[in-house]
C-alpha cells in the first residue's frame, strides 16, 4: 500500500498555547485510519491544519498529499484535492432538501440556471450509494440524524472525495444508526476511499480501524497497528498518559451531611421529543463536598446540570431535587436560586455575562433585591458588595465600574463566580469552571472551589479535564450518554478506570 | 473604554494634566456631549435662519405642544428598544385611541374622566395583546407590531367611518392646549413683566425653571461626590461646570419664554414627571436594571433568575399606555379626531431613541438620550417649517440626519475599540 497523506512535524501556536508539537500522521492509500484522544487533546487542530482552515505557513512542518508537498490555503484548496471534512456539527441547511444540500456550492448549473432534474438525478444515484431511502427533495429538517450524517457523506462523495475525514460522526447517533455507519465506511473502503476517523469510542475504533494514531497533549504519542491486534487498554492508557503534577492546591476533605440529592432525574430533548437525554440519574452532594461528574463532550452533564438549575433545559422533565432531605422547587430560574441552587454556566461570555456591562452591574445581577429597598436600587451598597467579591476573589481590574468584556478571561470567570457567591447559595454547579483560563487563574479558581467548600457549601464540578476532577473532588461520577455509568471515591478513581467506563459501551 | 482607564490610576486626584483628561474625557463620552451640542447648535442655527422667531415664546409654547405626544411615545419606545425588541404600532394605536376618545365623548357622551381612563386601559390591552406574542410565542416584535400597525390604522377608520369628529369638549381640551395658573400674586407678576418688558408674566413657571436649575446644579454636585469617593473617572471640573451652567442657564432661558407668553403648559407638567419617572424607573430601580440586562444578554438575564417573558410583556404593555396618553394629547390639541391621525408618527418616535443613542441591538440607551433625539426632531422640523422649506426636503434632511446620529455612534465605538 503507499502513502496517501503524510504529515510530518506539524507544531501550531496560538498566542500562550503550544496546540500541536510535532505531530506525525501517516495514512496509507484505502485504509481507515482513526485518530484517537481526549477532548483538547489536539484532534480537531490537526484536522483544521489539514483541511487549510490553518492556512499552509501558519503552523510549522510538511504535509505530503498524495506524493508531493501540499500547501492548502483554505477549504477550498483541500476540497479541490478530494480532502473532504465531516464535523461533529453537521453543516447542512435545515431548510434546503436533500439535493439542494449536497449540490450547495456546487451547483449542477449552467449559465447560473441550475438543472434541478440533473441533480436530483445524481442525488438519486448518490443516496443508493449510501443506502439511504430517501426523496431527494425531502428536507433535511425531516431527517434524523443519523440519515443527516449519511446525507453528508453524499455530499462529499458527489465531489470525487479521496480522503473522507469523519469528526466523532456516532457522537449523536443511536446505536443501529452506529452499526450502519461504520459498515458504510468499510463499504466505501472497498471502493478505494480512505478514511479518517476521530473517535472516543474504542469498540467502533476497533471494528473499524486498521491504523490508530493516538494523540496526548498536542503530540502524537502512539501509532498501533490492528494486524498486530488492538487493546483497548493500551489505547487508553496512551490517551491519558501518567504524568499528574502537583497542580492542584490542598484542601481539608471532610464531607459533611447530605446537602442535596437528586432522585429518578429525566429528561427529554427540547425539539426531538423523542430523544431522551438525561436517563433517570439519581446523585447526592454532602456540605463541604466537591463532587466530579466525568464524561466527554455531549454525554448530557451540561444538560443534567441546566435541567436541575430552574428547567433551564429540557422538556417532560420529571425526578425530584431535595435539600437538607425536602423537596425544593426548582421549576423556574428565581426559584432555584431561592433554593440555594447556583449554576456558572459553561460558556460564560453568552450565557453568564452581560460584556457590555460593568463589573458592578453583572455582580449584583442574581440577586439584586440585596442592594434594594423597595425596588430602588442602592449605588453605595451595589459598589460595596462589587467591590467586597473583587477583593475576596482577587479580580484583577482598575475598578468595579470596568466593563467585563475588557477583562482576560479568567478575571470574567471570577466575576461570574462573584455573581453567583452573591446569591448565598448551598450548592454550586460549576460548569466547565476553567475552560480557556490560563494555568495562573486556574491554580486561583481551583482555590476559590476549595474555599467554598471549607465553608460547606457543596460544589457540583462538571470537567472534560480528567486531571482536574481527580484533582478536585472528593468523589466522581462518570456520564456516558445521559445516564451515569460509575461512581467512585477521587481516591480510587484514576484516568483510565474513568475512560474505560467511558469507552465500553453498555450491553 | 481603554482610555477612561488610563486617567483612573490616581483616583479622585484632579488638577494633574487637566488638559488630557478633558481630551480623553470629551472621547470617552463623546456621544452624550455630541447630542447636546448637536441640539445647541441645531437651535442657534434655526434661531439665526428663522430670523429670532424659533426662540420666540409663542413658538417655543408650540415645540412644546407639538412634540409632547412624541416624546412621550419615545419613553417607552426607548425600554422597548433597550429590552431587545421595536415597536412599530404606536402611531396607529395612537391615532385608535385619539377616535376612540372622540367616538366615546362627542358621539357617545361618556364624561371625560372616564373617558381619559378607559382609553388608557384601551391602550395597556392593546400592548398586552402584542406583548403577549413578543413575550410568550417569542414572534419577532418588528411582525407583530407591523401586524398591530394595519389592524389599528384599520379600526380608526372603521371606528370614526372615514369622517373626522370632533370637537371635544373643553375639559378635554385642557389636556393638550390648557396652561398651569400663576398661584402668585397677579401683582408680582404685572411687575416683572413691566421689568422685562412683555405684555404679562407666569411668576411660577419661571420660578420652577429656577427651581429646576438648582435641582440639575445639586445633583450633578452629588453625583460628582460620590464618583470621587469611589475614585470613578469624572468629568474635569472645568467641563462639568460648562455644562452645567449652559444646561441650567437654557432651562431657565426657556422658562422664562413661556413666562413671558402664557405660563407652563399642562402637557408640559404631565410630560416632565414623566420624564422624571421614567428617569428614575431605568437608571434607579431593580426592574429597570432587569430591563437593560435582558436587552444586554436575554439568555444570561434568564440564567440570572429574571423573568425575561414577564418583562418583555410588561414593556410592551407600557408602551400601549403611554402610546394612549400620546392618543388622547394628540385628539385634544387638534380638537378633533382625524382617521390619519398618527399616521407614521412611529417612525418619528423611532428615529428620536436611535438618535439619542439607543441601540438596535438592545441593551443600552437613556431616557434623556431619547428625550434630546425627540428634541432634535422636533426643533428640526418646527425650524424647517418656519423656513417653508417643503415637506419633500424635510423628510429628507430627517432621514440624514438620523443616518448621521447612528453612523458617528458607530464611527465613535470603533474607535475607541
Amino acid at each position: 500500500m503507499t502513502t496517501l497523506l503524510e504529515m510530518q512535524s506539524i507544531t501550531k501556536e496560538f498566542p500562550g498555547v503550544k496546540a500541536l508539537d510535532q505531530v506525525n500522521l501517516a495514512v496509507k492509500s484505502g485504509e481507515i485510519h482513526a485518530i484517537c484522544g481526549e477532548n483538547g487533546a489536539g484532534k480537531s487542530t490537526l484536522m483544521k491544519v489539514l483541511s487549510g482552515v490553518y492556512p499552509a505557513g501558519s503552523y510549522d512542518g510538511e504535509i505530503h498529499y498524495e506524493g508531493a508537498l501540499a500547501e492548502f490555503r483554505g477549504i477550498r484548496d483541500s476540497e479541490e484535492r478530494g480532502i473532504i471534512i465531516i464535523h461533529q456539527e453537521l453543516a447542512l441547511v435545515p431548510q434546503l432538501s436533500i439535493a439542494e444540500n449536497i449540490f450547495l456550492g456546487n451547483e449542477t448549473a449552467r449559465a447560473g440556471v441550475i438543472d434541478w432534474h440533473e441533480a436530483n438525478h445524481r442525488t438519486e444515484a448518490l443516496l443508493l450509494k449510501v443506502g439511504l431511502k430517501e426523496s431527494p427533495t425531502t428536507l433535511i429538517d425531516s431527517l434524523g440524524v443519523g440519515k443527516q450524517q449519511l446525507v453528508e457523506i453524499a455530499k462529499a462523495l458527489s465531489k470525487d472525495v479521496k480522503l473522507l475525514i469523519l469528526d466523532e460522526p456516532t457522537a449523536a447517533l443511536q446505536e443501529n444508526d452506529s452499526k450502519k455507519l461504520l459498515d458504510l465506511m468499510l463499504e466505501l473502503k472497498a471502493q478505494g476511499v480512505t478514511s479518517i476517523i476521530i473517535s472516543h469510542k474504542l469498540n467502533e475504533v476497533r471494528y473499524v480501524a486498521d491504523t490508530v494514531t493516538v494523540i496526548r497533549d498536542g503530540t502524537s504519542v502512539s501509532t498501533l497497528d490492528a494486524k498486530q491486534g488492538l487493546s483497548e487498554d493500551q489505547i487508553v492508557r496512551d490517551m491519558v498518559g501518567r504524568d499528574m503534577s502537583d497542580r492542584y492546591p490542598d484542601r481539608d476533605r471532610r464531607a459533611g451531611d447530605v446537602l442535596m440529592e437528586v432522585e429518578n432525574w429525566n429528561v427529554w430533548h427540547p425539539q426531538h421529543l423523542e430523544r431522551q437525554i438525561i436517563k433517570d440519574i439519581s446523585m447526592n452532594v454532602r456540605a463541604g463536598e466537591v463532587v466530579g461528574i466525568a464524561g466527554l463532550m455531549g454525554s448530557g452533564r451540561t444538560e443534567l446540570a441546566m435541567s436541575i438549575f430552574g428547567k433551564s433545559y429540557g422538556r417532560n422533565i420529571s425526578g425530584e431535587v431535595k435539600l437538607h432531605g425536602k423537596t425544593a422547587d426548582v421549576s423556574r430560574v428565581d426559584r432555584a436560586i431561592t433554593a440555594g441552587l447556583a449554576y456558572v454556566t459553561e460558556d460564560r461570555k453568552s450565557l453568564g455575562l452581560i460584556l457590555d456591562e460593568t463589573i458592578q452591574f453583572n455582580t449584583t445581577l442574581a440577586n439584586l433585591e440585596g442592594v434594594s429597598k423597595r425596588g430602588v436600587l442602592n449605588d453605595n451598597d451595589e459598589t460595596a458588595v462589587a467591590e467586597k467579591y473583587r477583593a475576596a476573589l482577587r479580580t484583577r481590574t482598575p475598578s468595579v465600574f470596568q466593563k467585563v468584556g475588557n477583562l482576560s478571561g479568567g478575571n470574567q470567570q471570577k466575576v461570574v463566580l462573584a455573581k453567583w457567591l452573591n446569591t448565598d447559595p448551598e450548592v454550586l454547579i460549576l460548569d466547565e469552571p476553567t475552560r480557556g483560563i490560563d494555568v495562573g487563574a486556574k491554580y486561583e479558581i481551583y482555590a476559590i472551589i476549595n474555599e467554598l467548600s471549607a465553608q460547606g457549601k457543596g460544589v457540583v464540578m462538571i470537567s472534560s479535564e480528567m486531571p482536574e476532577l481527580l484533582g478536585m473532588c472528593d468523589r466522581i461520577y462518570v456520564m456516558n450518554e445521559g445516564a451515569f455509568v460509575g461512581e467512585m471515591p477521587a481516591a480510587e478513581a484514576s484516568q483510565e478506570r474513568i475512560m474505560s467506563l467511558i469507552v465500553s459501551e453498555k450491553e | 473604554m481603554t482610555t477612561e482607564s488610563k486617567t483612573m490610576s490616581p483616583p479622585s486626584e484632579h488638577g494633574t494634566g487637566e488638559t488630557k483628561g478633558l481630551k480623553s474625557y470629551l472621547a470617552a463620552h463623546m456621544r452624550d456631549f455630541g447630542l447636546l451640542f448637536a441640539l445647541i447648535a441645531i437651535m442657534v442655527f434655526f434661531q439665526i435662519v428663522t430670523g429670532g422667531t424659533l426662540m420666540r415664546p409663542v413658538n417655543i409654547t408650540n415645540l412644546f405642544l407639538q412634540n409632547s405626544y412624541i416624546i412621550i411615545m419615545a419613553l417607552g419606545m426607548l425600554i422597548v428598544i433597550v429590552s431587545g425588541h421595536i415597536d412599530l404600532s404606536v402611531g396607529s394605536v395612537m391615532g385608535f385611541v385619539g377616535a376612540l376618545a372622540a367616538v366615546l365623548i362627542v358621539n357617545e357622551g361618556l364624561p371625560v374622566p372616564v373617558t381619559v381612563v378607559l382609553c388608557l386601559i384601551v391602550g395597556g390591552a392593546i400592548g398586552a395583546a402584542q406583548g403577549y406574542f413578543v413575550a410568550i410565542w417569542r414572534i419577532p416584535s418588528f411582525i407583530v407590531t407591523l401586524a398591530g400597525m394595519l389592524v389599528f390604522r384599520g379600526l380608526s377608520l372603521w371606528l370614526l367611518e372615514g369622517q373626522s369628529v370632533g370637537p371635544f369638549p373643553k375639559n378635554f381640551q385642557i389636556l393638550s392646549t390648557g396652561f398651569v395658573p400663576d398661584i402668585f400674586p397677579a401683582a408680582m407678576g404685572e411687575g416683572l413683566a413691566g421689568l422685562f418688558g412683555s405684555r404679562n408674566f407666569n411668576v411660577l413657571s419661571f420660578s420652577l425653571g429656577l427651581i429646576a436649575a438648582g435641582a440639575i446644579i445639586q445633583m450633578g454636585l452629588k453625583k460628582r461626590a460620590r464618583n470621587a469617593q469611589y475614585g470613578i473617572a469624572d468629568e474635569p471640573t472645568g467641563l462639568f461646570w460648562a455644562r452645567t451652567a449652559i444646561v441650567s442657564a437654557a432651562v431657565i432661558l426657556l422658562m422664562f419664554k413661556l413666562s413671558t407668553f402664557r405660563g407652563l403648559p399642562n402637557v408640559v407638567v404631565t410630560m416632565g414627571v414623566l420624564i422624571l419617572i421614567y428617569a428614575f424607573l431605568t437608571e434607579r430601580t431593580v426592574i429597570g436594571r432587569r430591563i437593560y440586562a435582558l436587552g444586554g444578554n436575554e439568555k444570561a438575564a434568564k440564567l440570572s433568575g429574571i423573568k425575561t417573558e414577564r418583562l418583555t410583556f410588561l414593556a410592551f404593555v407600557n408602551m400601549g399606555v403611554l402610546a394612549a396618553l400620546a392618543g388622547l394629547i394628540f385628539a385634544a390639541r387638534l380638537n378633533t379626531a382625524t382617521p390619519k391621525a398618527g399616521f407614521s408618527l412611529e417612525l418619528d418616535v423611532i428615529a428620536a431613541v436611535f438618535i439619542g443613542g439607543a441601540s438596535m441591538s438592545g441593551g443600552s440607551g437613556k431616557i434623556i438620550g431619547a428625550v434630546v433625539g425627540a428634541f432634535i426632531m422636533g426643533v428640526m422640523n418646527n425650524g424647517m417649517s418656519i423656513m417653508g422649506i417643503g415637506i419633500d426636503y424635510q423628510q429628507v434632511i430627517k432621514g440624514l440626519v438620523l443616518l448621521a446620529a447612528v453612523f458617528f455612534d458607530v464611527y465613535n465605538k470603533n474607535k475607541q475599540a
